[in-house]
C-alpha cells in the first residue's frame, strides 16, 4: 500500500485546529545535570517559545540528548529548574509532565497493533472510548497512516513506524514534542522526505512547541526556528536558525552549522555604512565583511560559505583573494574545488565550472559579496 | 561456516552423532528398553512387555505425577514471580548493589541440593516457622532451587530491552504499573515463558532436597524413581522415568509453541 504524504491543509479541518495552541513554552533555569562528579550538562539557561522549534545540534556527548531527557523526566538535574508554561516539573515524574517523544528507534510497541500504540497514552490516561477512536482516527490522518491502523509495526517500513510514533505523540495533545535524533535509523533517501514531512505537519500545526535534538544540521536547517549548539555540555550558541547560519558568533557554530572557510585575517578599518561592514587584511589582499564590533588590529576570521565564492568577478562579488588549486571533486549536481589561499584550505561549491579549469597547483582567483562573509572571533566556548 | 570444506563438515557432524548418541540418546534408550523388558540379562532385554507400565499406573504413579505437577507448578509460578520482581527492581539500583544481591539470588544454585534440603529442614522444624512434614516445605526447596534461573532469565531479558519502550510509555502519561503491565512484561514475555519451562523441567527433576524434606503422601516422581530402583525395582522405576520425560516433555512443547508466538508479536 502506498503512503500518501503528512496531510496538508484538508487535515488542518478534522484534526489540527485542536492541537493549535496546545504548545508551551520551555524554560530551563541554569539546569545542570552531572552523573557523580562527571558534569554532563553545565548550567543551562534556555528559552523555547511556545509554537517554536529549537533543534538542539551538536557532536555526541555534548549534552542535548541529557537536555531533552532532562525535559522528560528521565534524568533528574542536579541543579536548576525546568518549568513547561506555568509549571514547574522539575520534581514531576515523567507521565505527569504532558509530553509526547518520539525516538530514534521509534520504540514502537510490537505486540501492539497502530491504533492501539496510537491510543496507549490516551488510555493510559483513563481517557474515554469514544475520545480514543477520534484521537487515534485523527492523529493517524494527520500523519497519512490511515489505512494502517491494524498493522502491526513489523509490517511496516521504517518511514511509516517513525509515522505512527509521531501520530502516537500527537495523540496525547502533548504541550510539548520532543523528537530525540527521530530519522537517524532512516536512509539518506526517506529522511529527507521526512524532514520535509515533518516541516509540513508544524505548519499544519503551529501551536505546537518542539524540541528537536539531532546531529544532522540539515535537518536542524530545515526544521527549527531556533537553533541551540551544543559542546561539551554547554551551549556554543543559540540563536534564530537563518541568523546562526549567516552570522556564526565562534568558530564551532561556523564550522558544525554548514560548511565554512574561516580566514585569519587582521582588522584594517571597523565597521562603517549602512551594512556595518569592516575591512580587513588577508596579506596583501584588502577584504570587506560584516563586522561584530571588532577594533582595527584585531586578529579574527572571516568566514565566508563554500557557495558564495564565486569563480568570476562582477560589480557585486567585489571582494578577491587568489588560492592555488588543490583538489577537484566533482559530485554531480556540484563540483567542490579546494584551493589554498595563503596556507588555508579553502573549499568552493559550484554549481557551474568555466570552460576550461586551470591545472591543480595553478593560481585561480575566487570573487565573493562582502555582504555574504561574516567575521567571526577564534575559539569563543559558549 | 568454521568448516568449509565437505570431507570436513562430515567429519564434524559424525563426530557430533558419535556424542550425541552416546551422552544423550543411549541412556534415555536404555531406560525406554528398561521400561518394557521382560527380562535383561544379556546385550539386549530378552523380551518386551507393557506390563511395567501397566503396574506403575495401577500404583501411586498418578498421585507421583500429580505431586510433581502441582510442586513444579506452584514453586515455578512463585520463582517467576520473585525472579522477575527481583530482576525488575535490581534494574533501578546501583551497579554494585545490583551485582552482589544477583550473585547472592544465585547462590543456592551452586550448594547441592540435599544439604538445601537439609537446611531447610534444620530451620524450619521448630515454630514459628513449623514447616517441617508439610507440602510447604517441598514447594520452599524447590522455590529456592530454581528461584536463581527464573532470575537469570528474566534479567537477560531485561538487560535486551530497550529502554526507549519504557520511557515513550511514561513520557505518554503511562504510571509505572500500567507501564509495567502494558509494556514492560509483554515485551518481557517470551523471556518469562523461557524462565517458567526451565524452572519446571528443573523441579519435574528435583531429587536431592525433596528427598530430605517430603512429607508422607506428598511424593514426587523422582523420589518414587529413587524408591522403586533403590529397592531394586529397576523396570518399574525406568518405566516410572518414561512418564516423567513424557509428561516433562508435553509440557515444555506446550511452552515452547507460546513463546514461540510471543517471539513472533
Amino acid at each position: 500500500m502506498s503512503v500518501p504524504a503528512f496531510t496538508g491543509s484538508n487535515v488542518m479541518d478534522v484534526d489540527a485546529a485542536k492541537i493549535r495552541g496546545a504548545g508551551s513554552n520551555v524554560h530551563f533555569d541554569k539546569v545542570s545535570v552531572a552523573y557523580g562528579a562527571h558534569v554532563v550538562l553545565h548550567p543551562l539557561t534556555l528559552d523555547i517559545a511556545p509554537g517554536e522549534i529549537l533543534a538542539m545540534i551538536g557532536p555526541s556527548g555534548s549534552g542535548k540528548t541529557t537536555a531533552l531527557r532532562a525535559v522528560a523526566g528521565f534524568v533528574r538535574p542536579a541543579s536548576g529548574r525546568i518549568r513547561i508554561g506555568a509549571t514547574d516539573v522539575t520534581d514531576l515524574p515523567p507521565y505527569e509532565r504532558g509530553l509526547g517523544m518520539v525516538v530514534q528507534n521509534y520504540a514502537l510497541f510490537p505486540h501492539m497493533r497502530v491504533e492501539d500504540n496510537v491510543a496507549f497514552g490516551l488510555r493510559a490516561q483513563g481517557a474515554d472510548k469514544a475520545l480514543i477512536g477520534e484521537r487515534v482516527k485523527d492523529s493517524l490522518a494527520t500523519v497519512g497512516m490511515s489505512g494502517f491502523s491494524k498493522r502491526y509495526p513489523r509490517e511496516l517500513s521504517g518511514g511509516q513506524q517513525q509515522r505512527v510514533a509521531i501520530a502516537r505523540a500527537l495523540a496525547v495533545r502533548p504541550r510539548v514534542l520532543l523528537l530525540d535524533e527521530p530519522l537517524s535509523a532512516l536512509d539518506a533517501q526517506i529522511r529527507r522526505n521526512m524532514v520535509e514531512e515533518i516541516a509540513k505537519l508544524h505548519r499544519d500545526l503551529p501551536g505546537l512547541t518542539i524540541l528537536y535534538v539531532t546531529h544532522d544540521q540539515t535537518e536542524a536547517l530545515t526544521l527549527a526556528d531556533k537553533i541551540a549548539i551544543m559542546r561539551d555540555g554547554r551551549v556554543s550558541s543559540h540563536g534564530p536558525t537563518a541568523e546562526l547560519y549567516r552570522r556564526p558568533p565562534n568558530r564551532f557554530t561556523a564550522e558544525f552549522l554548514g560548511r565554512a572557510n574561516l580566514l585569519p585575517v587582521t582588522v584594517a578599518e571597523g565597521a562603517a555604512g549602512p551594512k556595518g561592514l569592516a575591512t580587513a587584511k588577508l596579506g596583501d589582499a584588502v577584504l570587506a565583511g560584516v563586522a561584530r564590533g571588532e577594533k582595527p588590529g584585531d586578529k579574527t576570521l572571516l568566514c565566508i560559505r563554500p557557495q558564495h565564492l564565486s569563480l568570476t568577478g562582477d560589480e557585486e562579488h567585489t571582494n578577491r583573494i587568489v588560492g592555488t588549486l588543490r583538489e577537484v571533486h566533482w559530485q554531480g549536481e556540484l563540483t567542490h574545488l579546494v584551493l589554498d589561499v595563503d596556507g588555508t584550505p579553502v573549499r568552493v561549491s559550484a554549481t557551474r565550472l568555466p570552460v576550461s579549469l586551470p591545472e591543480r597547483g595553478s593560481a585561480m582567483p575566487l570573487f565573493f559579496t562582502p555582504g555574504d562573509t561574516s567575521l567571526v572571533p577564534e575559539d569563543v566556548r559558549g | 561456516m568454521l568448516v568449509w570444506s565437505r570431507p570436513g563438515r562430515m567429519l564434524i557432524w559424525a563426530v557430533f552423532a558419535l556424542l550425541f548418541g552416546v551422552l544423550f540418546l543411549a541412556p534415555l534408550a536404555v531406560i525406554l528398553l528398561s521400561s518394557l523388558a521382560e527380562q535383561w540379562n544379556g546385550v539386549l532385554p530378552s523380551g518386551l512387555t507393557i506390563e511395567h507400565y501397566s503396574n506403575v499406573v495401577r500404583g501411586a504413579a498418578w498421585n507421583a505425577v500429580n505431586a510433581s505437577l502441582i510442586t513444579g507448578f506452584l514453586a515455578s509460578a512463585l520463582a517467576l514471580v520473585s525472579g522477575t520482581w527481583a530482576a525488575l527492581a535490581l534494574r533501578v539500583q546501583d551497579a554494585t548493589l545490583a551485582r552482589v544481591l544477583g550473585v547472592l539470588f544465585f547462590i543456592p544454585s551452586a550448594v547441592p541440593s540435599v544439604s538445601v534440603g537439609l537446611g531447610l529442614l534444620v530451620a524450619f522444624s521448630h515454630p514459628p516457622l513449623l514447616l517441617n512434614g508439610t507440602i510447604a516445605i517441598v514447594m520452599v526447596a524447590h522455590f529456592v532451587l530454581i528461584s536463581a534461573f527464573t532470575f537469570g532469565n528474566v534479567s537477560a531479558g531485561l538487560a535486551r530491552l530497550s529502554p526507549d519502550f519504557e520511557q515513550v510509555a511514561s513520557s505518554l502519561g503511562a504510571r509505572p504499573a500500567y507501564r509495567l503491565w502494558h509494556v514492560t512484561l509483554p515485551l518481557l514475555a517470551p523471556y518469562l515463558v523461557a524462565a517458567f519451562g526451565l524452572s519446571f523441567a528443573l523441579s519435574m527433576g528435583e531429587l536431592g532436597a525433596t528427598v530430605m524434606v517430603y512429607p508422607p503422601g506428598w511424593v514426587t516422581l523422582p523420589v518414587s524413581i529413587f524408591s522403586l530402583t533403590d529397592r531394586g525395582d529397576v523396570f518399574a522405576g525406568a518405566a516410572l522415568t518414561m512418564v516423567l520425560v513424557a509428561v516433562t516433555l508435553v509440557l515444555l512443547l506446550g511452552l515452547e509453541r507460546v513463546a514461540g508466538r510471543q517471539t513472533r508479536s
